[in-house]
């Protein structure tokens, strides 16, 4: 029983956290507490058929983490993963059966291929495990078919990984993550190893390739200008919460919560316009020790009493919410 | 053939040959593995006299020197034992014995610790901190303590008529066991180095058994090491069956090793009669050596920084 | 231009190895002048990060200068000895390296470090060392620079320990500082604080930056002027807002079009894409290296390696700015 006009995918307070604690001797020693990484906490959004949404956030924010409770590499500490209108946890559910539904490509286009395989056996591997060819002939069709897709040659399939460049790597990664026909692709930073040249061609493709075969992407980045060609709708993370989640459009021409101006402001101008910005304050504080209230207040210009008492919620729209006291109360 | 000469010419191409002819040390310890390996594989057939056949020995030939000495004979190019057998040939057969032992063991060896390591690292958990203590536990006595630990216990355990049949057994389990740790946290390491790697991640989305991952995703990535490991404990098994045969533990006496050869000769070294100890010794050397520095060889040609 | 500080000229890196001799960096001439910044910008394998190492002296072997000369205020550096390089190296011309986990000695204190560099470049006491590296400190924006000159490396935050790696690289008051891809490890909102650091301190100081990295926003904040590297290959060298905003060689033209920017495009619009890659240091086409991916191409590019020729302000090898087309 599948929901026909719900999102694909949903996200319902979904957390995780790392146990992070030193060695059990050295806490009896020590009298150290243990000690919990909440890497993502209350984290809820939808992702519509066919949409592309991107989480962008600095590095230790959480979407990495996010995009592999996702796809069932970490288990889920609270809240649940709905996809398809089916909560992926319950017992009744088919888990491997939806999960077949989804796949992901990696960022790292180096570690992300087995070095000791042909990529003929590397993209075909789903199709193996899947059951989706009926004959070696048919699955040599549809690797060949699959390599074409992502501007490769068919002879490169009786190639192994090294002798691939970073962006021929991460086309060998998309052809393996669609031959298990999957409806949904989750993207962890797909093209922030790769050079500005070669970022665009994967870029193209992967447009391309969502408009071909009516893929939903989740797309996860630290680059907001990359995520600005891809993306419908943008969630910015700071911290292991979602403090944004706006439409793209909306996101770029009128960012809202201070951490997305903050990075907004930060990114370099390359038009040389020469518009005045605020100058960024601060790091991104200890996830082991975060701030009371507000985790951004330290750095935010304005922050006040309730900020550093009260964590604000996300409020608002999936088209345009953020998480704010100085937005709830109309300050900015 | 093309597609032969095809093959010979990129493997004659290949880093690992070219590192190799290089290398006149390593040409000359191949060549002497080469004519062990191949004295010992081929004894039947080449060795001179057949010194287990009593029919053909002759007790009064007993005792003769070396071919080049006063009283040798060009029958017996290094001399006889005391049973009139030819030391050459014993050498031969003495040989198969040595490298068979030692080749089983490894293999035994490498298999249980690449297993247990591959498990250990890929499962983690108590799994892991089991094997692991137990590894620690067991380095913390010699291998060859282990080895005769395990070959006593055989020696109880066994009926008395089966000791000698099952001897030759009983010691390949014996050495392998006391070597599998080293293979086991090299793979384990590794193991856990590939396993946070994202084509195992990728393996895990599509959904593919832990087990399947293990044995064809991380398992071919892990093998490297292994080889150079194996190579050189092949000549630690065959020493140390050498050391469990001289001290009367190892093979029976009717399958004599390099390792008898020298316990029998050793009698006879006070008396003057040198050559039945020094040249099974000699052999030993030389088999031990030139493994050894094929294994260092290998080493140094497959790790990726030098080259 | 006064006299320039550094003064690179036909500058030829080769790594031999045992299929061939590969040309990592060939005939690249630049200048840089007193209180410059030089962006040197290229994807990777484009030799920018060789060519920086190269006029510090930090070549590893079986690399070497081939062939070319360095000038630093007139005097060769190329080709010179260890020991007057080590010297040279730190006093003279400092270095700020891309990860700052392992640019500082993780044994050691930071003060340590920088007293150490003071000491051994200028004629000081310690105590006057430790005062300097206080100021130093402060200069980069540390915090509290007292209480943090005795930690170690490890207590400090990435940007943070960015910001000691560039105390370091000015401690001996060089004139010159080479740094390569020193934001690209850093999150973005620290990027940008390094970035105007580094700005500001070199005016400050009055030194030369010669600024390497992939990144064409971080050139656009920093330099003064920019070159563009392409396969060990000088393709464009200028003002860096002509470059960036009117390039003239083809190469950079794709590259300007493929750096996606906020409101730039139509979203799910396509960005510019230069098809094919890099060509690798075994495999350079004949003539320009560019022209098998370039769609400007003509006879010319395919027969002869294009020189550097002028076009208004800035230089471009390209035939497409001969005087004769042929």
């Amino acid at each position: 029983m599948s929901a026909e006009h719900g999102p694909l995918v949903r996200l319902l307070r979904v957390g995780r956290d790392f146990d992070v604690s030193r060695p059990w001797l050295n806490r009896v020693l020590e009298g150290a507490p243990r000690q919990l990484l909440r890497a993502v906490e209350d984290v809820s959004f939808e992702v519509a058929k066919g949409e592309t949404l991107a989480l962008v956030g600095e590095s230790g924010c959480g979407k990495s983490t996010v995009a592999r409770l996702i796809v069932g590499l970490y288990a889920l500490s609270r809240g649940r993963v709905e996809f398809d209108g089916m909560d992926l946890a319950a017992p009744g559910t088919d888990a491997p059966a939806l999960r077949r539904r989804m796949q992901m490509i990696f960022q790292d286009p180096y570690a992300s291929l087995n070095p000791r395989w042909r990529v003929r056996d590397i993209v075909a591997e789903p199709i193996r495990v899947l059951g989706l060819a009926a004959t070696a002939e048919a699955e040599r069709e549809r690797v060949t078919g699959l390599l074409r897709q992502v501007g490769l040659a068919p002879e490169d399939g009786e190639k192994y990984p090294h002798e691939f460049s970073g962006g021929q790597r991460q086309r060998i990664s998309i052809a393996r993550a669609l031959s298990g026909n999957p409806e949904f692709l989750v993207c962890d930073e797909p093209t922030s190893a790769l050079d500005v040249s070669v970022q665009a061609q994967i870029l193209n493709l992967m447009t391309d390739l969502q408009e071909r075969l009516g893929l939903t992407y989740l797309f996860i980045s630290h680059n907001l200008a990359v995520v600005s060609h891809i993306a419908d709708r943008v969630g910015v993370m700071y911290l292991g919460r979602v403090v944004e989640l706006a439409e793209a459009e909306r996101l770029f021409a009128a960012p809202r919560h201070p951490y997305t101006r903050m990075l907004m402001d930060a990114i370099p101008d390359l038009q040389m316009t020469g518009k005045a910005r605020t100058p960024v304050a601060g790091e991104v504080p200890n996830p082991l020790a975060p701030p009371s209230g507000c985790a951004f207040h330290p750095r935010c210009p304005h922050a006040n009493d309730r900020c550093r008492a009260e964590r604000p919620a996300l409020l608002g729209p999936a088209t345009g919410a953020v998480a704010c006291h100085a937005v709830e109360e109309k300050r900015i | 053939m093309a597609a032969v000469t095809g093959w010979l010419r990129r493997a004659w191409d290949h880093d690992l040959a070219w590192s190799f002819r290089r290398s006149p040390v390593t040409i000359l310890a191949a060549l002497l593995t080469l004519a062990c390996v191949g004295g010992a594989l081929f004894a039947p057939w080449i060795a001179p006299h057949n010194p287990f056949d009593s029919a053909t020995l002759n007790l009064s030939d007993g005792f003769t020197p070396p071919a080049w000495t006063a009283q040798g004979s060009g029958k017996y190019l290094l001399g006889t034992d005391d049973q009139g057998r030819d030391v050459l040939s014993t050498i031969m057969y003495g040989a198969r014995i040595s490298l068979g032992v030692g080749l089983a063991a490894v293999l035994f060896s490498a298999f249980l610790g690449v297993s247990l390591g591959l498990l250990s690292g890929y499962l983690g958990g108590r799994l892991d901190a089991f094997i692991m203590r137990v590894a620690d536990i067991q380095l913390s006595f010699p291998a060859i303590l282990i080895a005769l630990l395990i070959d006593g216990v055989a020696r109880v355990a066994l009926p008395h008529a089966l000791h000698d049949a099952l001897a030759i057994y009983v010691l390949v389990l014996a050495i392998g066991v006391s070597g599998w740790v080293q293979y086991a946290r090299t793979v384990r390491g590794s193991t856990l180095v590939e396993k946070n790697k994202e084509y195992v991640q990728a393996a895990r989305v599509i959904g593919r058994h832990p087990l399947a991952i293990m044995l064809r995703h991380v398992l071919p990535n892990v093998m490297g090491p292994v080889l150079v490991i194996a190579t050189i404990h092949i000549a630690t098994a065959i020493i140390t069956e050498a050391t469990l045969s001289f001290l009367g533990v190892g093979v029976p006496p009717t399958q004599p090793s390099l390792g008898t050869l020298v316990r029998i000769g050793n009698d006879f070294l006070i008396s003057g009669e040198w050559w039945i100890t020094l040249f099974p010794g000699l052999a030993l050397v030389v088999l031990v050596l030139s493994v050894n520095l094929l294994g260092d060889w290998l080493r140094d040609a497959l790790n990726p920084k030098l080259r | 231009m006064s006299a320039p500080l550094l003064e690179v000229r036909d500058l030829r890196v080769e790594f031999p190895t045992r299929r061939g001799t590969l040309v990592a960096v060939d005939g690249v001439s630049f200048a840089i002048a007193p209180g410059e910044v030089l962006g040197v910008v290229g994807e990777s394998g484009a030799g920018k990060s060789l060519t920086g190492m190269a006029i510090i002296g930090l070549l590893e072997p079986p690399g070497r200068i081939a062939a070319g000369e360095i000038r630093l205020e007139g005097e060769r550096i190329d080709g010179l000895p260890p020991e007057r390089m080590r010297r040279i190296r730190g006093r003279h011309i400092g270095a700020i390296f891309q990860d700052p986990l392992t640019s500082l000695n993780p044994l050691y204190t930071v003060g340590d470090q920088l007293v150490e560099t003071i000491l051994t470049h200028l004629d000081v006491d310690k105590a006057q060392a430790r005062s300097r590296a206080l100021k130093l400190l402060a200069e980069v924006g540390i915090p509290a620079p007292e209480g943090r000159i005795d930690h170690y490396p490890h207590q400090f935050s990435g940007g943070m320990r960015q910001r000691v790696v560039i105390a370091l690289a000015l401690a001996a008051e060089p004139r010159l500082i080479i740094a390569d891809e020193p934001t690209t490890a850093l999150d973005v909102s620290i990027q940008a604080q390094i970035i105007a650091l580094l700005k500001r301190l070199a005016r400050d100081h009055g030194v030369a930056v010669m600024l390497i990295t992939h990144d064409m926003g971080v050139i656009a904040e920093t330099a003064d002027r920019v070159a563009v590297m392409y396969a060990g290959r000088l393709a464009e060298l200028g003002p860096v807002r002509e470059v960036i905003h009117e390039p003239r060689h083809p190469y950079t033209a794709g590259l300007m079009g493929s750096i996606p920017r906020i409101g730039a495009l139509q979203r799910h619009a396509r960005l510019v894409q230069i098809d094919g890659a890099m060509p690798r240091l075994n495999a350079i086409p004949p003539g320009c290296a560019f022209n098998p991916r370039c769609p400007k191409r003509f006879a010319r590019c395919t027969a002869e390696r294009p020189e550097l020729l002028t076009v208004g302000n800035a230089r471009a090898s390209c035939w497409l700015y001969a005087a004769e087309r042929r």
